[in-house]
This record gives structure tokens, C-alpha cells and sequence, in this order.
């Protein structure tokens, strides 16, 4: 077939805007060099046709001409650019390339079906180049060289895209006869991240049955018994040295957060921890489920890719929770270093934190908003402790009918995979997250970076729901971490499976048993169906081109069984794969910190350190993230992340309206801390509990219907006092979630977020916990955001403010730690939270925002700001504590369980009548002046600022 | 009083389907999701309908460019019974990519001299007008003031002014030349402007993609085909407006207004 290479790019007079942004990442590497970027798009097609069809696909197919134009074959430099260096980038063959998959499509309407279609990006550069800087710009700007190879100059050719065919060969792996250094060594050359008392067991297994394992045995092994399938180290024996005293636990997880769901019992919670997403009720029709994931390794090595695929995965959660629910909102936290990093002081094989911040927030723009699901919620934190391990949580919410949130797969179902088909991406994704990352992981695990393809997923989800609606199959899940092993393995773990892999819908050739097996290509999922189904499943999946094909069935036998061609190439005991795992004892250790309170002398004016916190990364506006995500899509948003007068302000939580025909809603937010772990994570753990009800609270939402997920990232856990760590976290979401009455509904861990670098020093993140919360909205016209409304108003602040500025954002910004950590008064705090609730309810408040990052003035500040009015407010009407006196603490000090509310003056007495008992004070009130004006004790101004100053350093910083 | 029903079309990848559906009701129409595929099986299907409305969404991906996939199925599968639909007296609605896909088969702008003599309304060769890149470079949603401006578009009344969100990455309306653009602006193809809450035209964000002479929407030479960037199945009620916590009263959700007038004008006309 003849190959046709085409050539794309802006016509004179239409900026390239794909260039001036190369061009603008260039500059910001600090590399001068470069004048201009000029950008082609390039495809090569292999077809049969002639010169004049060639010529209608560029024109009528290819290229926009109104803007663009197109060359057949390599388009001439242009006149005086001749030294201009010229780059290609290509994906590596077998890498998903769905702009070319569209092409063929695109081809087939216009009547050819052409041999193969890929695509490649050139970018010419002006200016006199040094190669240094060139390959620079390669690596940091062009192309990741995980998943695509670069080619120089003009006549270089790209590589070939035809891969080998498989021919069967059945490896066995000897493991009998193994000591205790070879079983080790065995574990490390096939990256299964397995101890040597987890390879004791595998071999005992294999002695009893008296023969050898096959590779693909081991492969499936290790994948479903690695920490990130089965929680090894949450759902441990622990050993707790707490300050001496000694405390145990038989499984850290079942006695800690699972206990207090179980404990709570409560009877909106409709299935916990059991599925892929918990689920609660929403109405007498449908119940939400929810889901946070964590995606941190991929990300770490490509940021884009890793971060798309982490939220494609998440949303296939809820998809593949009961009979499958809809995918009806998106949560994505980030933790970065801090963006402004000299790159020299980046670690050999880390990528600079503004590269992965930038093409995380890139991929799960394009993975989200095509799949059409909006982005409500969110947080971003940075500390240079994430420098080499970013974090990347993706989170999804999802409604299904309730009578469809459980399936169950029998004896004699076929087993179909439905979606994208299978490649090499992904592989040992599993094994591989599970593991401590170092300077080497970026050659090494390459392949264990998936590529998404989001129109794939949205269509499966399309066909999906009219499945689930006419009843055509009896159980679902998505194949996520650990591909089809995971995913048939589980749903086969009652009753036994065959599966014929030579069945599995292929991306290209040469794969073998074990990587179709164990391969995460993105975009799949697996149902089971009833005979009697199968044609009309794979009808109706076909009728919406979607590929659904039979791959097993469901055996009755109890064993995994994988043939290849008809011939049996694994096959494990069901009961061994999934109960063999023999959970390991930990030690932990937690030594109360010895800290100190620093002594800072009071000042008379506080506007500079209000501005140092507002113009701090963590406080500092997301817009320029938010507007990246449709936050709209669905029609269903009814407080979206922006708010206030200029749709720019904070909001504490977001409230979607997943009905059309209902008036009720649902309210979503998270909390997280990090900086208080350095201080006690217990602390931290309660604070992220208080903080994400709080936000839930401040718009609205029942206090009484409030479920939560926990989404554990910590380092190294056989370091004792990194366990201990985490153990004092678990503590306190068990102590939370009682006190509170919140039930756990699902949770993740994510742990070995450690970095060895090339000179041997360890990075690691610091303990993280994230909380996300969702709750019902009863009637969504009740929902109130934290802009200030009206000159003439009161503020009032609600609950007590305490001296804590241990782990806060004054200290930081001041270089300081400090040692009072904001605890939390359970009790009082879950009664102010049902007092501002009812203040809701009876339409007593105008504005309320959650007090937390910043204090009081940072609050107060974001509210004046986001509503376009001043405020005057005086320190003498807070609510605090004996020993909080110094004016630095009141104004920032970041006690737990405080609201500023807003409220009109005819409603003063009733607002106080709901609050008696609530330590509250009235603090100020909303003025026409555009001022942020606060006295402390002796009345002199202690912060005097001009609201559009303060907005202006709070958005500053990350409008990129 | 008879029904109006929308046929509210679906492709892999539009993602505003059941929202532009819940709009039309609101309005009063009868309206249905249904696959591209069916509509190729059968082209009949349109036959029954009197609205068509191509959603929002990213069909196929925006591989290639936005609604450039879907266009070319369309153009090559659909052409005719399209272009009946038309000559029908019927209405078709693009919003967002359905807007990108209207441009790229050519059934915008639809000059009166372009559909002189039965002609085919669609066309991929030597297109007018095209809708690319953002001048941002990158996808955004936030929320524009529109003025509209065309004296025979039955979507919307001349010189209202109406709010609504965008949430696109390629919004930016381009002609191939000066001469299209004075032929827009000429011959009432203008349906909607972006401005400020004044009124006035300006630089980003009021215009929040770069379009040439700020154009938020065009309609044909009919008057009964209208693409825009924005989104008026996203403003239907009052609690969608951006910061509506802040507003007095029950005032009507601009989206709808389209819709109603859409709805309206099929019942008197059709």
C-alpha cells in the first residue's frame, strides 16, 4: 500500500497557537533561544487511492482551509528558515492514537478503508540552537519519552508501525526449589513487589500441587495480592508504640474506619466498602455512589497521560458499582511541588512540578469534559515534599436507580469485555504503584503508563445504561488496576472462570497470554450475561459501534482457568488467589513531637502577612484551573466552584441538582491538611473530617446525611514511624466519623509515595489524608454561597477561636511550625454545624463561609472580595478562648469548626435565639466602602486593605 | 394544539443531549436522543420532526478539529435529507460542537446565494467560516453577555441581551476573508455578539475566544438554522445562573428564551 503523508498547518495571517505555546513553555524553561515555533500537524496514511482522492482528503478532510493549508508529502521549509531545527514527534507504535482512529472512520465515510492511519506532531524552531538546549526542550516541552519517540530534521523517517504476531509459547517459572535469595530474586526480575514470606506461600502452594507455575499464574499472583488490590498494609495486624504505651490492633482498617461505619449502622447507606464505589440513598428512587481514586505514579512520570487515565478510571467506578450508576460529577485534588522550584534544584528523573501540574490539570480537562462530566470539586496543595511524588486524586460521584445497585454473576453467565481493546499500555500498573519510585522508574516502568482514549469510554457508557435498563446482564466491573486479571478474578472469585484469551479483541499483534491477561488498557469493562443476552448485548453494544465480545464463562468449578488457543496455560484455586495472602504484623511507633510555640512580637499592622497568606500557592485563587473544567456540563450545577459577584470567589462546596424533575440536590466538598500532619497527623486526620463537613455545611447541606471517603497517601510503611503515622490518622477517622456521625463509605490507599534520588537521598510525602464528603440538599433554592450580599448586613463569627496557629498558614509564611495544632471539640462542633444548618433552612443567611486556611481575616477577606463589598469587622465581638490574646492569633489562627455567617439585621434576633449556647460574637458588617477593615481589642485598624489589592494578590499568583 | 417534537442528535462523544432534551420540554416540545446511526439507517426518521438540534459535546473526540469527524458523516450520509429538512421550513439548533459542526458541513453561514436552486446545503469544499482554536489556547467555561442582532433569526427577537455560559476550546469564529466577514455582517448572518453587561463589544474576557467582530452565533439566510458557542440548555432555571444566591426575584433563565421561541415558531408555522 502507498503511503501518503500529509502536512497541516496555520494559513498566513491565522496565529498557530499550537506554536505559540510551545514557544511560550520554551521561554519559561528560561531558554532564549528560540524566536519563534511554527506547528504541523502530520498524518500518514497507508491506502489505496490516487492523487486526486489524496487531494480531496486534505482539503475536505484534513484541513480547516478557511485557516489552515495543507501540503502533500514534507512541506518545504519556508524561504530563510533552512537552518531552522526541525523535530518530529511520533507515538510509539502500539501507543493509543485516537485522533488516528477517528481518521479511519473519517476515511471509511468518505468510501476508503485505508491500511493504517497515524499521526505525529513537527514543530519547527528559528533561532540558533544549541543541542543542548534542544534536547532540553525535547524532554521538557515536546514529547515524553514513555510514549513517544522524537525524530530530528527533515528527512529522518518515523518509526515502523508494524509489530510481530504471537506464536504460543507456555513459560513455566520453577519456584520449588527456590531459597530464600532466589525467591527474592524472583520477585524483583519480575517486579512483583512481593516479601519473601508472601513467596514462601506461593511456593508452598505450588509444592502441594506438585508442579511448577506458569508465568501468567505468578502475573496474577502478584497483581492480586499486591498493595494496591488488596490493601496489605491497612488491613494489617499492627503493633502500636504510642509514647511507650503499648496498643494493638488485629486489622488496622476493620478496627479503625470500617468499625465506625459498622458501629454507625446507619440505614441510607446501601452498600459500603463492599463495591467498586459506596452507595447511599438519594431519594425513594435512586441512590449516589462515590469514589476517590488515587492515580500518583502514572502521573509522576507522565503527568498528562497519568492524570487522564486517572480519572477515566475513577468514573468507570461508579459505571461499574451494582448494575452501573451515571457518572454525574468529578473531584480532582492535586498535590505539587511548589511551582516556582529552580529546575536545577529538580531531582535527576522528576519532572519540574509546573510541567506536571500543567499536564495533570491538561489531562484531566480533556479526559473529564469529554466524557461529559462536570468538575465541581476540588483542592490543590503544594509542598516540595511532592516534588517526585505528585499526588492525584480523581474522584467521581454517580446516580443509579435503587433498585440496580447490586449484581451478582452465575454459574454458566458468559464473561464479554466490552470497550477498548488491549494493548501493551499499562502493564505491571498494578505491581508497579504498589512499589517505592527511583531515579531509574522513568525507563524502567514506561509501560506501565496507560493512554486514554475518553470518546471510548463515554460510548461504552452510552450503551451501558440502555444495557442496565433492559436487564441484559447480571453483574458489571471495570478493568482497572491489574486489567482483566483483576476484574475477572473478582467477579469469578465465588464460582470459577475460563477464560479463552486468544478471544480478547487485540490493538495490534504480538502480545502474549500473560500481557493480554494483565494489561490496563484503559476504557474496559467486563459484564456477565445470561445466554439467552449474549446476541442481544452484543447487538445492541454494535448498533453504537462499540466492540463487545465473548471472552469465558462463568465455571462453578471455584478455579481460575486461562487458555490460549485451547490450550490451558494457568490455572489457581480461586480460594489460594483471593484468601492465600498471609497479612504481615507491623510495627509502629508514634513519639509526640516536641515542639514550641516560636514567640512573634505583635505588630500594629497585619496587611502584609494577609497578603503573604493570600498570595500563598495553597491559599492563592484555582480559577485558572476551574475554568479548564466544564463545570456545567449535565445542566445539573446549582453552586459551582466560582461564586460571587464577579463569579470568581471560593465556594466552600459544590451543589449539583442530578434530577431534573426534583428539587433535591447533592452537596460534595473535601478537606485536607497536610502541614498540621508534620504536627500530629491524629490532628490532621480531624481537622480534613471537620473541615470537609464544614464546607459541606457552609452552602447548605444536611448535617444529618453526610457520608465520607478516606484516600490515605503516605510513604514508606515499614518504616515504624511512618506506620505510626498512619495509624494516629485511622485513630481519628475512627474517633471523626463516630463523634460526628459520619459513616466511611469507601476509601483508597496509597502508599511507598517515596523517592530514591540518584545521590541516595530519600524523599518522602509528607502522611496526606484526604477527605471527601457528599450530603443531600433537601431543596437546592435553600443553597447559600460565602459572598458577602449587602452593605448594611452583620457578620457574625460562629464557634470558638482558639490559640492554634500551630502548622498554619501565618507560620508559614513567617518560616515557623509551631506546636499548637488546631484540635477538635467533637461534640460542640457537630452541634454548630446542625445550628448553621437551620439557620439555613429559615432563610436566616445571606453568605457563610468556612473558616479554615488563613484564619479569620483570610475568610473575611475572600468574602468582601468575592462579593464586591467592604467589611468592617471588630476583633472584641469574637468568640474565643482565655489564652487566645495575641491579635495574630485571633486574626489567624485556624481553629476547627468555625463559620462566618452573614446575616440581615431584621434577622439578628432570630439568628441569635438558633445560635444560644454556640459560642458566637457578631464581628462586623458589610459596608459600600470597598475595604477590609479590622480593629483588634484597643480598637486600632489592625488590617486596612482595599479589597481589589487583596483580590488581586490572591489571584495573582496562579493566573498563568 | 399539535405537538412539536426535536430530534435531539447523538454521536459518539456529544455530551449535552439530555439537557438540551429537558430544555425542549421545558419549552413544550416533545423531543428524543437518537444515534446518528439510526437517523443513516433511516433517514425517514427526520421526516417526523420538526426541530433538529445537534448538542454539545466533543463528537469523535474533536480528533482532527471540533466537529470535524462528525460533519464529514454527516455531509457524506445526510446530505440530502437535510437539505429537504430545510427546504421543509424546519428548524435546526447547534449549540457548541453542534454550532462547530453546522460550520464545518457548510450548512452555516448558508448564504442566499449558496442555496440558490435547490442546492445541496451542505459543502466541504472552500468552506466561509470556521470555528478554531481559542486565542487562550485552552478549554474554558465561564459565563458571556450576548447581544443579538439579527433582524430574521426566529430564535431570538433583535437587540435582546442575554447571559449565558461557554464552555469550549475551539470558539473562536473565523472567515476565510474580509469579504465573508462584510457578508455576515451585510446580510443579517450575525445572530448573536459577545459584549459586556453594557452592551459594548471588547477584548477577553468579553470576548472570550477571539472571534472575529466578537460573533457568538450566525444563522442562515433562512433564518431557521442557529449555531452558537454558548450554552442556552445550561441556563433553564433560575439556580443555574452563576451567582443567582445574589439575586432579587424570579426573573426567567435566558437559555430559555430560544428554546420558547424555537417551539413557538414551529407551532405557528409549521
Amino acid at each position: 500500500m502507498r503511503q501518503w503523508r500529509f502536512e497541516i498547518s496555520s494559513r498566513h495571517g491565522f496565529p498557530d497557537v499550537h506554536g505559540q505555546m510551545v514557544l511560550e513553555d520554551i521561554q519559561e524553561l528560561g531558554i532564549s533561544s528560540v524566536k519563534a515555533v511554527h506547528f504541523t500537524h502530520v498524518f500518514l496514511i497507508e491506502a489505496e487511492f490516487d492523487g486526486e482522492f489524496a487531494q480531496r482528503v486534505g482539503e475536505e478532510l484534513l484541513t480547516d482551509t478557511v485557516y489552515q493549508q495543507f501540503e502533500i508529502g514534507r512541506a518545504p521549509l519556508p524561504a530563510g528558515l533552512e537552518n531552522a531545527t526541525v523535530i518530529e514527534v511520533h507515538l510509539k507504535s502500539g501507543v493509543t492514537d485516537p485522533v488516528a482512529r477517528s481518521v479511519v472512520t473519517a476515511l471509511q465515510d468518505m468510501g476508503v478503508t485505508p491500511g493504517s492511519v497515524r499521526t505525529a506532531r513537527k514543530f519547527v524552531m528559528e533561532g540558533n540552537i544549541s543541542t543542548a538546549d534542544r534536547d532540553n526542550i525535547v524532554k521538557r516541552v515536546l514529547a515524553n519519552d514513555c510514549i513517544e519517540d522524537v525524530i530530528f530534521g527533515s528527512d529522518a523517517e518515523p518509526p515502523s508501525p508494524h509489530t510481530e504476531p504471537y506464536a504460543l509459547k507456555i513459560t513455566e517459572v520453577p519456584i520449588r526449589d527456590l531459597d530464600d535469595e532466589q525467591l527474592e530474586k524472583l520477585s524483583k526480575d519480575m517486579d512483583m513487589f512481593l516479601n519473601l514470606t508472601e513467596m514462601h506461600t506461593i511456593q508452598n502452594y505450588y509444592k502441594q500441587i506438585g508442579r511448577e507455575p506458569r508465568d501468567v499464574e505468578l502475573e496474577t499472583i502478584a497483581q492480586t495480592w499486591s498493595e494496591h488490590c488488596v490493601h496489605k498494609t491497612l488491613t494489617s495486624s499492627v503493633e502500636l508504640d504510642h509514647d511507650g504505651q503499648k496498643v494493638e490492633y488485629k486489622n488496622l482498617l476493620k478496627d479503625t474506619v470500617f468499625k465506625a461505619t459498622k458501629d454507625l449502622n446507619r440505614d441510607w447507606c446501601i452498600s459500603v466498602f463492599a463495591d467498586n464505589a459506596g452507595v447511599v440513598e438519594f431519594d425513594d428512587d435512586s441512590a449516589i455512589c462515590f469514589k476517590v481514586e488515587t492515580h500518583n505514579h502514572p502521573s509522576a512520570l507522565d503527568p498528562y497521560g497519568g492524570a487522564a487515565t486517572g480519572i477515566g478510571g475513577v468514573i468507570r467506578d461508579p459505571m461499574g458499582t451494582g448494575l452501573g450508576a451515571k457518572p454525574i460529577a468529578n473531584t480532582d485534588i492535586f498535590c505539587f511541588g511548589e511551582p516556582d522550584m529552580e529546575l536545577e534544584d529538580v531531582p535527576k528523573g522528576v519532572l519540574h512540578p509546573r510541567r506536571i501540574m500543567k499536564g495533570v490539570v491538561s489531562g484531566v480537562r480533556d479526559y473529564g469534559n469529554r466524557m461529559g462530566i462536570p468538575t465541581v470539586n476540588g483542592a490543590i496543595y503544594f509542598d516540595d515534599r511532592y516534588i517526585a511524588n505528585p499526588l492525584v486524586f480523581c474522584g467521581n460521584l454517580g446516580i443509579m436507580p435503587k433498585d440496580k445497585c447490586f449484581g451478582q454473576a452465575s454459574k454458566g453467565d458468559y464473561v464479554i469485555v466490552v470497550g477498548g481493546r488491549t494493548g501493551r499500555d499499562g502493564i505491571h500498573g498494578a505491581t508497579f504503584s504498589s512499589g517505592q519510585m527511583t531515579h531509574e522508574h522513568e525507563d524502567i516502568f514506561s509501560h506501565a503508563v496507560q493512554i486514554g482514549d475518553a470518546i471510548v469510554e463515554k460510548k461504552v457508557l452510552d450503551v451501558l445504561l440502555q444495557a442496565r435498563e433492559q436487564n441484559l446482564y447480571d453483574a458489571i466491573t471495570d478493568c482497572g488496576a491489574g486489567g482483566l486479571s483483576s476484574a475477572v478474578g473478582e467477579m469469578g472469585e465465588e464460582i470459577g472462570v475460563s477464560v479463552d484469551l486468544e478471544k480478547v479483541p487485540l490493538k495490534y499483534a504480538g502480545l502474549n497470554y500473560t500481557e493480554i491477561w494483565i494489561s490496563e488498557a484503559q476504557e474496559r469493562m467486563v459484564i456477565s450475561v445470561k445466554p439467552e443476552n449474549v446476541e442481544k448485548v452484543t447487538a445492541l453494544f454494535a448498533s453504537e459501534d462499540v466492540e463487545a465480545t465473548v471472552i469465558g464463562q462463568f465455571t462453578g468449578d471455584n478455579q481460575l482457568t486461562l487458555k490460549y488457543d485451547d490450550k490451558e496455560v494457568g490455572q489457581l484455586g480461586m480460594e489460594f488467589l483471593h484468601s492465600g495472602i498471609c497479612k504481615p504484623l507491623k510495627k509502629a511507633v508514634w513519639k509526640t513531637k516536641d515542639l514550641s510555640e516560636p514567640k512573634l512580637s505583635e505588630k500594629d499592622n497585619y496587611n502584609d502577612d494577609l497578603l503573604a497568606i493570600l498570595s500563598s500557592y495553597n491559599v492563592a485563587s484555582k480559577e485558572w484551573v476551574i475554568r479548564q473544567y466544564d463545570h456545567e456540563v449535565q445542566g445539573a450545577s446549582v453552586v459551582k466552584p466560582l461564586v460571587g459577584i464577579a463569579n470568581d470567589g471560593p465556594g466552600d462546596a459544590a451543589v449539583i441538582k442530578p434530577k431534573f424533575d426534583s428539587n433535591k440536590g447533592t452537596a460534595l466538598a473535601c478537606g485536607m491538611n497536610p502541614l498540621y500532619g508534620d504536627i500530629d497527623p491524629y490532628w490532621m486526620a480531624l481537622s480534613g473530617i471537620d473541615e470537609a463537613i464544614r464546607n459541606i455545611i457552609s452552602v447548605g447541606g444536611r448535617p444529618d446525611r453526610i457520608a465520607i471517603l478516606d484516600n490515605f497517601c503516605w510513604g514508606d510503611c515499614n518504616k515504624p514511624e511512618t506506620m505510626g503515622a498512619l495509624v494516629r490518622a485511622c485513630q481519628a477517622c475512627y474517633d471523626g466519623a463516630m463523634g460526628f456521625e459520619v459513616p466511611f463509605i469507601s476509601g483508597k490507599d496509597s502508599l511507598n509515595n517515596e523517592f530514591v534520588c540518584d545521590d541516595g537521598t530519600e524523599i518522602a510525602i509528607p502522611p496526606t489524608l484526604l477527605i471527601s464528603a457528599m450530603t443531600l440538599v433537601d431543596d437546592i433554592d435553600k443553597c447559600v454561597t460565602m459572598d458577602v450580599k449587602k452593605p448594611g448586613n452583620l457578620l457574625f463569627a460562629v464557634g470558638l477561636t482558639k490559640n492554634e496557629l500551630g502548622g498554619s498558614h501565618f507560620y508559614k509564611v513567617n518560616g515557623k511550625l509551631g506546636a499548637n495544632v488546631p484540635t477538635v471539640d467533637i461534640s460542640a462542633s457537630a452541634q454548630t454545624a446542625k445550628r448553621i444548618y437551620e439557620a439555613i433552612q429559615a432563610g436566616l443567611v445571606r453568605s457563610c463561609h468556612d473558616c479554615s486556611e488563613g484564619g479569620l481575616a483570610t475568610a473575611l477577606a475572600e468574602m468582601a472580595f468575592a462579593g464586591g463589598f467592604g467589611i468592617d469587622a471588630d476583633l472584641r465581638g469574637l468568640a474565643k478562648t482565655d489564652d487566645c490574646v495575641e491579635t495574630h492569633a485571633q486574626l489567624f489562627s485556624e481553629s476547627n469548626s468555625r463559620y462566618v455567617v452573614e446575616v440581615e439585621p431584621a434577622n439578628y434576633d432570630a439568628f441569635a435565639k438558633l445560635m444560644v449556647n454556640t459560642p458566637f460574637g457578631q464581628i462586623g458588617e458589610v459596608v459600600a466602602d470597598k475595604r477590609l477593615a479590622i480593629s483588634d481589642a484597643k480598637q486600632k485598624k489592625v488590617i486596612d486593605a482595599d479589597i481589589d489589592t487583596l483580590k488581586e494578590a490572591w489571584q495573582k499568583p496562579l493566573n498563568w | 394544539m399539535k405537538q412539536v417534537k426535536a430530534l435531539v442528535l447523538r454521536a459518539a462523544g456529544i455530551n449535552c443531549d439530555y439537557e438540551s432534551v429537558h430544555a425542549l420540554e421545558l419549552a413544550g416540545a416533545a423531543a428524543d436522543r437518537i444515534h446518528i446511526n439510526r437517523v443513516i439507517e433511516n433517514t425517514d426518521l427526520l421526516k417526523e420532526y420538526q426541530i433538529l438540534l445537534f448538542p454539545g459535546g466533543f463528537s469523535y473526540g474533536d480528533d482532527v478539529a471540533a466537529g470535524k469527524i462528525l460533519a464529514n458523516q454527516i455531509v457524506h450520509h445526510l446530505s440530502e435529507p437535510l437539505t429537504q429538512f430545510l427546504a421543509d421550513g424546519k428548524l435546526m439548533l447547534g449549540i457548541c460542537n453542534g454550532f462547530q459542526v453546522l460550520a464545518k458541513t457548510g450548512i452555516l453561514p448558508g448564504f442566499a446565494d449558496d442555496r440558490a436552486g435547490n442546492k445541496s446545503v451542505t459543502n466541504l469544499t472552500e468552506p466561509a467560516v470556521s470555528v478554531i482554536d481559542n486565542d487562550s489556547g485552552k478549554f474554558e467555561d465561564r459565563w458571556a453577555y450576548l447581544q443579538s442582532e439579527s433582524e430574521h433569526c426566529v430564535f431570538i427577537k433583535k437587540g435582546q441581551r442575554i447571559y449565558l455560559p461557554v464552555a469550549h476550546g475551539e470558539g473562536k469564529v473565523v472567515t476565510r476573508d474580509e469579504s465573508v466577514l462584510s457578508k455576515l455582517e451585510n446580510e443579517d448572518h450575525i445572530a448573536f455578539r459577545y459584549v459586556d453587561a453594557d452592551g459594548k463589544v471588547g477584548g477577553f474576557p468579553v470576548n472570550p475566544n477571539g472571534s472575529f467582530n466578537s460573533i457568538a452565533g450566525l444563522t442562515d439566510s433562512t433564518g431557521r438554522v442557529l449555531g452558537l458557542m454558548p450554552h442556552p440548555e445550561r441556563f433553564v432555571r433560575r439556580t443555574q445562573h452563576p451567582h443567582w444566591t445574589r439575586l432579587e426575584g424570579d426573573s426567567e433563565a435566558d437559555g430559555m428564551i430560544i428554546f420558547n421561541n424555537a417551539v413557538e415558531y414551529v407551532k405557528k408555522t409549521l
